[in-house]
């Protein structure tokens, strides 16, 4: 096996763990963290699988340059949000996961 | 060339919203009226140019393929860039009216709008123009990142969970998404949309990819029944953001995965997965109209309102995938036409409930009791509006579903005529069940007087989704210039 289809396989075991978190956990700050972990996993997907055996391609890896601009912008509105969720409410949680 | 001007026009207003920030309010009303006028105009001059030239391509900054940005306009593009840049300009003149009158009061973050409406418009012709994947991906991302500030402006602690819980729906669709770019992308080296039409062929790894791209864009369209994040954040949010929501941001993810189908991956899609989501769009209409009947708040209901009319965007994959080519080609019709003429329809519904909600002072479906002798304008918007949503003659909405019925007869699938049956019945049912609260004689409730403007910019766009149902033809022909023929038995 090739390291590129290695680092594809390393993206889908990353994948399936933090997409299990993001389900379980109703803290936002984890779901976030989750979120991150997730769109990792999706960049090492789309360089391992694109350069399996076919070499270095600066295509996929401007891809995921972009897709990390774009994750990071994610990142900070949410926690902008977050913390103005729990200024407000005094919660890190939305309502339909608060403890009743 | 305007290609680029969609997109450099709208951004630069963006960048100018910034700067203006905490200068005089005359000063940025007439910036703002200037550059939606300019936006509007570049639709129509877009619009008149693909009608009379054809389908337009154009690599930004010279850069072509594989590292550039490549942009197309077909006619269904340059409408939705029209459809687009119109809503807006409605949208922000209802804005700017009550900003003036100071209706949003107790809402500081309002001053985030500007750039933040200007970034949605710029992500929106985005989405209409790409001419990649990848481009689409970025679109999706910058559309999802923009609405959710924008109905986190409120700023209350409802407001925040609505854009919060969207904001986590938004990211795990675009990520589903940018996985199945991902496994286009390995298998056959390009992202270009006219160079995968034609490498494309039916293989299980695009299978995948398609079907991870699709569930992701379902989720950022609402399609039942993971539509739970729509209904509190389009209820939620400012009357004009709201209406922007419900009128063309979930258009954009249905419009991405309207091009996978049938112009990209037309040749990977199966009759049975199209069934699956006819059958997601039949709970849609169902659930959500019936979830509207229901409804106390007035903002809310609307809000399911658009589930269900969403659900009729879905049923375009039954009619039209692996049925006869004439009852395909008609499905679209209906479908696009039901995207217009519903955009129009949902903006001036939400722009006439905000209205009535300032008067009343209260969101209650019941507290608009004696309402419809003070508020006949808006009232009357209302009406209109739920009578294109309805789907009674003449409007764009009756078109629309005559056009999916006759299709629905076309391929012999009866059932799909029970949903458009049932679905309209339920839609009259919530629509008169505001006016008929309106009509009752409350207690001497006190109204508040609201600007004329309000009314006359709803009842424009009401006047258009019914205008729509008089004069289809040439929208029709239009939107179906350039698109690839559907249908044909696989």
């Amino acid at each position: 096996m090739s390291a590129d289809r290695w680092y594809a396989y390393v993206g889908v075991a990353l994948i399936a763990l933090a997409l299990y978190a993001f389900l379980i956990h109703t803290h936002l700050l984890r779901r976030l963290l989750a979120f991150n972990v997730m769109g990792s996993g999706t960049f090492l997907i789309l360089v391992g699988l694109a350069q399996d055996g076919r070499g270095v391609d600066p295509v996929p890896q401007a891809l995921v340059l972009t897709g990390i601009v774009v994750a990071v912008s994610a990142t900070a509105l949410a926690v902008i949000l977050v913390r103005r969720l729990f200024a407000t409410s005094q919660s890190t949680s939305l309502p339909e996961d608060r403890p009743a | 060339m305007l290609l680029p001007w969609m997109l450099v026009v709208p951004l630069v207003w963006a960048t100018v919203a910034v700067l203006l920030e905490g200068r005089s309010s005359a000063l940025t009303r007439a910036v703002h009226a200037v550059g939606a006028l300019l936006h509007v105009a570049l639709g129509v001059a877009l619009y008149i140019a693909i009608a009379t030239g054809g389908p337009a391509t154009h690599a930004l900054g010279g850069w072509s393929a594989p590292l550039g940005i490549g942009l197309r306009a077909d006619g269904l593009a340059a409408t939705l860039v029209l459809l687009t840049s119109v809503i807006t300009a409605a949208c922000g003149a209802y804005f700017m009216v009550g900003e003036r009158r100071a209706q949003f009061d107790g809402t500081s973050s309002t001053r985030y709008f500007w750039p933040l409406f200007w970034l949605l418009a710029t992500a929106l012709n985005g989405i209409w123009l790409a001419g990649d994947l990848f481009n689409l991906y970025v679109g999706l991302e910058l559309l999802g990142l923009s609405a959710v500030g924008l109905v986190a402006l409120g700023g209350s602690e409802a407001s925040l969970s609505s854009a919060l819980r969207y904001l986590m729906a938004a990211l795990l669709g675009s990520l589903a998404y940018l996985l199945g770019v991902a496994l286009i992308y390995a298998a056959y080296g390009t992202l270009a949309l006219p160079a995968l039409a034609e490498l494309i062929t039916r293989e299980p790894m695009t299978q995948l990819a398609l079907a991870l791209m699709t569930v992701g864009l379902c989720l950022k369209t609402a399609l039942f029944p993971l539509h739970g994040w729509l209904p509190p954040a389009h209820g939620v949010a400012l009357t004009p953001v709201s209406a922007l929501m419900s009128a063309l941001v979930v258009k954009g993810s249905f419009y991405i995965l309207f091009r996978l189908w049938f112009d990209v991956a037309s040749v990977a899609v199966t009759p049975l997965a199209a069934q699956g989501l006819g059958a997601l769009g039949a709970g849609a209409v169902l659930w959500g109209g019936w979830q509207a009947l229901r409804e106390p708040s007035l903002k809310m209901l609307v809000a399911h309102s658009t589930v269900a009319q969403l659900g009729y965007l879905f049923l375009l994959f039954p009619l039209a995938v692996g049925t006869a080519t004439s009852a395909a080609a008609l499905a679209t019709q209906g479908v696009l036409l039901h995207l217009v003429a519903h955009a129009f329809a949902k903006s001036a519904m939400f722009l006439a409930s905000g209205t009535l909600i300032a008067s009343v002072g209260r969101g209650g479906v019941a507290d608009l009791a004696g309402v419809g002798r003070y508020m006949p304008m808006s009232l009357f918007a209302f009406a209109l509006a739920g009578v294109s949503l309805m789907g009674l003659p003449p409007s764009g909405g009756f078109n629309a579903k005559w056009l999916l019925l006759q299709s629905a007869l076309a391929s012999g699938q009866w059932v799909w005529l029970l949903v458009l049956l049932s679905g309209g019945l339920l839609t009259a049912g919530y629509v008169f069940r505001v006016l008929r609260e309106s009509f009752l004689d409350g207690p001497a409730a006190q109204f508040t007087a609201t600007p004329r403007a309000y009314d006359w910019i709803a009842l424009s766009l009401a006047v258009v989704a019914i205008v729509l149902g008089l004069a289809s033809r040439a929208p029709l022909a239009m939107m179906t210039n350039g698109l690839p023929v559907m249908g044909g038995v696989q």
